[in-house]
């Protein structure tokens, strides 16, 4: 099973603190151990909201914000992709990461293509293939 | 009994905790029989008392403390109960391995107990079915049950291969260490060989009702992740990492809604899993850089990688792929590697070109009764228009084959012509 798990972004972040070589060592630890576990397939942290943009989609028009965001519990630092044999286990692994106090991670599963069967025609698997097709190859 | 939450809790800690504990255990008692039913007596203490206390902050740190706990107080029980001498002795000598404080945790890695303990199920004193086995059940952490059903075996073969092996293990004195450099070759191919067979099992079962099955390709892949981060210097550990990544992108492909097998020339490409592309090429990209020449795992993964960056089978680099099967031949002298070879070769200078090539091959002994090799000539055949030769063929690959699904695909494939 594919998951996703979502690493809000404090306010110092947002301001564009980097973490101290403290706080960091520890997350590179625990990055390792995801590693050397076999579960970690992917994972980033992403610049504060300021450079982001929110798109809006109202009345046929389209309205673009710059960011930062104002919304602050609304804001993702970071993302992993990690391949667990459960929801318990990745779980599991969540409750071992070093995160500050008050923080709240947010586990989310990945749709693999069988979650689809049941509501996918051919028609709309090809079509979307075809979508998948194009953006990979531009 | 625990409600199901917190059994389901405690299943998730075993399998991220069962691995370094048997190896930490084994490393202490030095036999991996016994540091096997430590682990266990510590799962059962942990299934009655965490329901009520609930699961400890550290884990893996309580499992291994109850483990020797547990273990010493049923050592001194038995030795008191004992009557005969060199077994008192044997038990003598685990429990004072025991009750001894573990020095070497504190300044070692667990993790290198961990490679330690790969090593020594992979042993070559094992047959290959009990390394896959014994691998399988402590490095994986499968039940007896799923082993047998991922190697469509009864639970009964399963268990007495274990029990075996750890009996042989433990008779021929195999030590818990990383072999040095002299043997440290022909040792990593023997674990390579194992995960990859693991892994070929799950990719193209080769017998059953299911032409695959993701669930033993995930088992491999995570083995082989956790090999490729305990060692990040052996290029062709990352060899074999980049070409199941780069196969197992392909999975979800390779089968059709009725569960039949879909191959490569008709796979939609689209529907690849791209991260594992990105891995396999990824992994690829490490080993083609450690390596002075490529090593075997390496050569394959170059060649899945041109598959996977082909948009269309028009559009894949055969040449290349011919000359990677020339150096892969060069290596391994295998007739299955010259079949694939003369595959290449017939998509890269035409059929005619890859039957000679195949032809020259029926003779071979290895290959005789290989369906692969029946099926390879059918489909050349029917692409020379020879469609009574191509049927043909294709019968004898249906009766040759073991595996469900593929066999019906060639018979159809026959019906067709």
């Amino acid at each position: 099973m594919r998951f996703m798990v979502l690493v809000p972004a404090d306010d110092g972040y947002e301001q564009g603190r980097m973490p101290g070589t403290e706080e960091l060592a520890a997350m590179t630890r625990f990055n390792e151990e995801l590693v050397k576990a076999g579960v970690m397939l992917a994972g980033e942290g992403l610049h504060p909201s300021a450079k982001g943009a929110k798109v809006r989609f109202e009345g046929g028009k389209r309205t673009v914000t710059d960011g930062p965001f104002t919304e602050a519990k609304e804001l993702i630092g970071g993302y992993w992709i990690w391949e667990c044999a459960s929801r318990d286990e990745a779980i599991e692994w969540i409750k071992r990461a070093p995160f500050p106090d008050g923080t709240e991670i947010q586990l989310r599963q990945v749709f693999e293509d069988e979650d689809f069967d049941a509501v996918m025609t051919p028609e709309l698997r090809e079509a979307q293939s075809r979508l998948r097709e194009q953006t990979e190859t531009r | 009994m625990p409600d199901p939450a917190t059994q389901r809790a405690i299943d998730a800690v075993w399998r991220i905790e069962s691995t370094r504990l048997i190896a930490g255990l084994t490393r202490i008692v030095g036999d991996v029989a016994v540091a096997e039913d430590l682990a266990q007596d510590a799962l059962v203490a942990a299934l009655e008392s965490w329901p009520e206390s609930g699961i400890p902050d550290k884990p893996g740190a309580w499992l291994m403390a109850t483990a020797k706990r547990r273990g010493i107080d049923a050592l001194r029980r038995r030795i008191a109960l004992e009557r005969k001498h060199e077994l008192i002795a044997h038990e003598q000598r685990i429990l004072q391995q025991l009750d001894q404080p573990d020095l070497v945790a504190q300044v070692d890695d667990v993790e290198d107990d961990v490679l330690r303990l790969i090593f020594m199920t992979c042993h070559p004193v094992l047959s290959r079915d009990a390394r896959v086995a014994l691998t399988l059940r402590l490095l994986g952490g499968l039940s007896t049950p799923e082993i047998a059903r991922a190697f469509l075996v009864s639970e009964g073969t399963v268990a007495q291969r274990i029990v075996r092996a750890k009996r042989t293990l433990s008779e021929a004195r195999v030590p818990f260490e990383v072999p040095g450099r002299d043997e440290l070759g022909d040792r990593l191919s023997a674990v390579l060989e194992v995960i990859y067979l693991v892994f070929n099992e799950g990719y193209a079962a080769t017998g059953g009702e299911h032409w695959i099955r993701p669930p033993l390709c995930e088992d491999a892949l995570r083995l082989g992740r956790i090999l490729a981060g305990l060692m990040p210097g052996e290029p062709e550990v990352h060899g074999l990492l980049g070409l199941m990544e780069l196969q197992a992108s392909r999975l979800r492909a390779r089968v059709g809604p009725g569960g039949e097998p879909v191959l490569l020339a008709d796979q939609d490409r689209a529907r690849w899993d791209r991260l594992l592309v990105q891995r396999g090429l990824a992994a690829l990209g490490r080993a083609e850089k450690l390596a002075g020449a490529l090593g075997p795992y390496t050569l394959q993964a170059a060649i899945a990688a041109c598959h996977a960056r082909a948009r269309s089978v028009e559009d894949t680099d055969w040449l290349r792929i011919v000359a990677l099967y020339d150096g892969l031949a060069a290596l391994t002298g295998s007739p299955v590697v010259e079949l694939n070879r003369a595959v290449a070769v017939a998509m890269a200078f035409g059929p005619e070109a890859g039957l000679e090539l195949v032809d020259a091959l029926a003779g071979d002994r290895a290959l005789r009764d290989y369906h692969l090799l029946a099926t390879v000539r059918g489909d050349l055949l029917e692409r020379l228009g020879r469609d009574a030769e191509a049927r043909a063929e294709f019968l004898r690959a249906a009766d040759l084959c073991a595996n469900e699904p593929e066999r019906e695909l060639l018979l159809a494939r026959a019906e067709a012509l």
